[in-house]
């Protein structure tokens, strides 16, 4: 059996039947990881030793016929935002290169909890801010489909290290996107669950009210296992659900989507959109057709005009999350400096990367006086409107499928360039964080160039459960989810 | 001739247990940054989740102060860059505070005056610098970020000084009556800005208005407000109004005056908006009925209650019901046993001594020990002059009245008995005296009696020993006549 083609339920069923011990898969993931990291630098920081040793202290669990947890002995990699007592959390930026956080952020500790292996802390783009992570202050990470493509973003790293078969589960976050896209862009399944499903605290902040916590993993199954351990309301986190959740997301997968009204929104297959992708969607959706769901196109006309408001909203808040980082009390502090002005300043200055400038200055300037009501107000109008019209569409649809992504993993640097070309990756993928609703992305097919193509189900507030059930029909019925990325050694 | 127009910003501390966004404690005085953790110190990742019994005073406050409590409201960040700010932006409430349109009653020299309430929001406290003096080095202390604030702001309703500290007592007052706040303002738990501006009498307008901070106390308050209406006055007077500028100026006690701060150009834009962390506060009708219902009595009714019950004058029952402390501490010596005149008589004299003022926070007798002194010399068992010699020890010992008055020897003699011994002895030495008695010379009782009160090293209870000498005198007249 091949390591990385393991699946978090073959995993478990392994460890149950004796075939490995926690000890064996842990190390095998790390060898895997040792040898074929450095041609994609999915990892900014490995926990090699404590994984080893946590490993061991479940071995003896499973040993003694104990009890070991939802997720007891699954490694998994968590992206570099997510806050983990004692192992360093940069948001791959120079301005907290060091940071050591004193504290579990909630979903780590749930995945604790639950006995799940922490073996890494994944790539990213600096602060969540990009769709390919090239915005990495320390590397960039490659698709492992083709090493010469972005792993999309800003989640890279954890959607790649899925794909290349370093860990069956990575944490990554998503703010427009940043879960889904690289889950597209690397062949995994990546779900962004409803705002306030997963408790935020911990995550370090990019967009308070549109970031949101969710897993990558190689089935839907593996999803729906994952959702269900990090879920819940959570005391530190105001914002997280406040009533009990659905408990059990994997009994009724295989229900199927007969009767589903399934609605297909028209803007999203206008000019812009790869003919590749569009023929893997019609093909998507003729299967979701022949597995008896209700099918139709309508218009959703809110679809282009979500860029504009999230890129303003986005960058309000990031402006704000962001200042905290001023080189007074931890991170990065210039050497140079006069005066408290200029040590925050030069902190600043050199602390931070060019994309994540551009957000500060973008969002300092949209909610300063005289320009607050042309652009954030406006921009907070239209997130109403947006919410309002979605709300509408599922009076009349289940679930929403669209494309995950416009255009198919592109070249490492072919969009550096145009930071406006880049934020149109995202085109189908805001609306959804900013209507605060679920949505998954699965593989459905790929190029002719072998390039994986996602697709996007969107349900409606905490409609994971229908959601997972309609993605784990499809993905059967496809079939794609059996292929894995070949990577060989570099010589 | 000009009226002077001021409006003040008050800031309270809440008196709660823990901090507004986290469990940190809010004691004050513990060692530099022991009160924090990563929520308050602002950590990558951390959130707030708001304390609900801020909320709950705030209500409170609002309602003390005739305020209209919001069924909503939220919160909102105020952005601007300080290291005291560890996430460099405050969480204050922008355009929906918790309480509105209120007002206070006032009244000075006899004239009522009704002071409008603005707004009441609620925000969090920010850290503190301290700067060494013989280093280029700046420390921060963090035990105070995160402290729940409300500040207060007024309408420009008052017209001098006296008026703005007048109601700024009264404030004081009412907060520390609903235990709101302990109104501290040597621990800065009270602050207060005054914006300042004058016109012509007559004038609809407002001119411009000048910001005053950095005020410590009452007293600083009155002479920093005076000194900057006297400025503005001059320069309006002198034909240089233009050169009051929209502005803020500190007050610098040392040296008497404001001083420039920072100028409308450089005033900060905070660039606020609606905190996502948080959601908005919604506040049910019956809380706030509840909230009306549990207030206690408040400064005004406790006036007329002490006019009413105790019979004193206006002046001492401003003064014991300006500070909860004093009036509770004057019904805590009256419940004792002891008229209520003596009890404020020494409150007002000793009692404020010892505070220095009526700006002491604590009183260091208990009400209990003054009760049993008051008592004691009522009574007659040691006298004025060694009641004060208990009170100075009472102020600086945990002892009772009791024990001192034993431990110094000032228990009186009253009893009889001793008495007729002690004056027996005298008046057997003085044979001259009591000659002088007989004679007519009254002098001769002064002087025994000083010779007993010597003898008894002034223990003896005068008024007893002068009656039982007289006697004795009396007697021996009587018996040397038959």
């Amino acid at each position: 059996m091949k390591i990385e083609e393991l699946t978090i339920e073959e995993i478990q069923k392994a460890y149950q039947e004796k075939r490995f011990t926690v000890t064996e898969i842990v190390q095998g993931y790390l060898d895997r990881i040792n040898k074929l990291d450095p041609q994609i630098g999915a990892f900014i920081t490995l926990c090699k030793e404590s994984a080893l040793k946590e490993a061991e202290a479940i071995d003896k669990k499973l040993a003694n016929g104990e009890d070991i947890g939802m997720l007891g002995g699954i490694p998994v990699a968590i992206k570099d935002n997510i806050c983990t007592r004692g192992i360093k959390t940069t948001c791959a930026s120079k301005i907290l290169e060091d940071f050591i956080p004193p504290y579990d952020a909630t979903v780590v500790q749930r995945l604790k909890d639950a006995g799940a292996i922490i073996i890494g802390k994944t790539n990213m783009d600096e602060f969540a801010m990009g769709s390919s992570t090239e915005n990495s202050a320390f590397q960039k990470t490659k698709n492992p489909w083709h090493l010469d493509k972005v792993p999309g973003g800003s989640s890279g790293g954890s959607a790649a290290a899925v794909a290349a078969g370093f860990a069956p589960l990575t944490i990554g976050s998503d703010t427009g996107g940043s879960i889904r896209q690289p889950a597209a862009f690397c062949g995994a399944v990546g779900l962004k669950p409803t705002y306030g499903l997963v408790s935020r605290y911990g995550l370090v902040a990019f967009a308070s009210s549109l970031d949101q916590v969710g897993p990558f993993t190689r089935t839907v199954k593996d999803c729906a296992i994952s959702l269900q351990t990090i879920q819940g309301h959570d005391p530190l986190d105001t914002t997280s659900i406040q009533r009990e959740p659905e408990k059990d997301y994997i009994s009724d997968l295989h229900k199927g989507v007969k009767g589903l009204r399934i609605g297909i929104p028209k803007e999203c297959f206008k000019e812009g959109l790869d003919p590749e992708i569009r023929s893997a969607i019609e093909k998507a959706v003729r299967q979701l057709e022949e597995d008896g769901a209700v099918v139709e196109e309508f218009s959703l006309p809110i679809m282009d005009s979500g860029l504009s408001a999230y890129y303003i909203i986005s960058s309000a808040e990031a402006s704000a999350n962001l200042a905290r980082y001023d080189g007074v009390r931890y991170g990065y502090r210039a050497e140079n400096f006069t005066g408290i002005e200029e040590l925050m300043e030069n902190t600043r200055t050199e602390g931070f990367g060019k994309e994540v400038k551009r957000r500060i200055m973008l969002g300092t300037y949209v909610l300063s006086s005289g320009y607050y009501d042309a652009y954030y107000k406006k921009a907070m109008m239209l997130r109403q409107k947006i919410q309002k019209v979605m709300k509408q569409a599922f009076e009349a649809y289940d679930i929403i499928l669209t494309p995950t992504s416009p255009v198919l993993p592109f070249s490492i640097g072919e969009k550096t360039a145009d930071p406006m070309e880049m934020y149109l990756a995202d085109i189908y993928t805001v609306n959804i964080n900013i209507a605060g609703v679920p949505a998954i992305s699965i593989p459905c097919g790929f190029s002719k160039e072998k390039l994986p193509i996602g697709l996007q189900l969107i349900g409606d507030h905490y409609t994971e459960k229908k959601l997972l059930q309609a993605a784990y029909s499809l993905e059967q019925g496809l079939g794609v989810y059996h292929e894995t990325a070949f990577l060989k050694e570099a010589e | 001739m000009f009226e002077t127009i001021i409006g003040l910003e008050i800031h309270v501390e809440l008196k709660t247990k823990s901090k507004i966004f986290c469990g940190c404690s809010t004691g004050f005085g513990a060692p530099p940054n022991e009160n924090t953790c990563p929520i308050c110190t602002g950590l990558p990742g951390t959130l707030p989740v708001l304390n609900e019994e801020v909320v709950n005073l705030a209500m409170r406050a609002g309602s003390a102060l005739n305020c209209q409590i919001n069924h909503v409201n939220k919160f909102d960040r105020k952005n601007y860059f300080y290291p005291d700010l560890p996430k460099a932006y405050q969480i204050s409430q922008f355009d929906l505070p918790i309480c509105e349109k209120g007002f206070v009653d006032i009244k000075l020299d006899d004239r009522e005056k009704r002071v409008g309430i603005t707004r009441i929001h609620l925000e969090e406290d920010a850290g503190k610098l301290i700067h060494l003096e013989d280093a280029p080095v700046t420390l921060i202390d963090y035990n105070r970020t995160g402290i729940p604030l409300i500040e207060i702001v007024t309408e420009p309703d008052m017209r001098s000084a006296e008026e703005a500290v007048t109601f700024l007592k009264e404030l004081r007052a009412m907060l520390e009556y609903v235990e709101v706040s302990d109104c501290k303002m040597e621990q800065g738990s009270m602050r207060c800005d005054a914006n300042i501006s004058i016109r012509p009498l007559g004038q609809q307008a407002l001119n411009t208005k000048v910001e005053i901070k950095n005020m410590n106390s009452f007293k600083e308050i009155l002479k920093a407000i005076q000194k900057e209406e006297k400025r503005q006055r001059e320069l309006y007077t002198f034909g240089e109004a233009y050169k009051i500028k929209q502005e803020t100026r500190k007050w610098d006690s040392a040296k008497g005056k404001t001083v420039p701060m920072r100028s409308k150009e450089d005033a900060h834009d905070y660039r606020y908006f609606p905190e996502p962390d948080l959601l908005p506060v919604f506040i049910q009708e019956e809380d706030i009925v509840k909230v009306k219902e549990s207030l206690p009595e408040l400064p005004t009714q406790k006036k007329t209650r002490f006019a009413e019950t105790y019979g004193l004058s206006e002046k001492e029952i401003d003064i014991l019901t300006g500070r909860k402390m004093l009036a509770d501490y004057f019904e805590a010596v009256i419940a004792e046993g002891v008229p209520p005149k003596e009890a404020s008589n020494w409150i007002l004299v000793e009692i404020l001594r010892l505070l220095k003022d009526e700006e002491g926070d604590e009183i260091p007798i208990k009400a209990v020990h003054l009760g049993d002194l008051i008592k004691m010399i009522e009574a007659g068992k040691i006298s004025r002059t060694a009641g004060k010699e208990v009170f100075e020890a009472l102020a600086i010992t945990h002892k009772s009245p009791t024990e001192i008055v034993e431990e110094k020897g000032l228990a009186q003699i009253s009893g009889t008995d001793e008495l007729e011994s002690a004056v027996k002895e005298i008046l057997d030495y003085n044979q001259q005296a009591i000659d002088d008695f007989k004679n007519g010379k009254s002098q001769a009782v002064g002087f025994l009696m000083g010779q007993i009160m010597k003898a008894t090293k002034g223990k003896a209870n005068p008024k007893t020993a002068k009656e039982i000498l007289e006697k004795m005198l009396v007697n021996l007249y009587v018996k040397s006549n038959m």
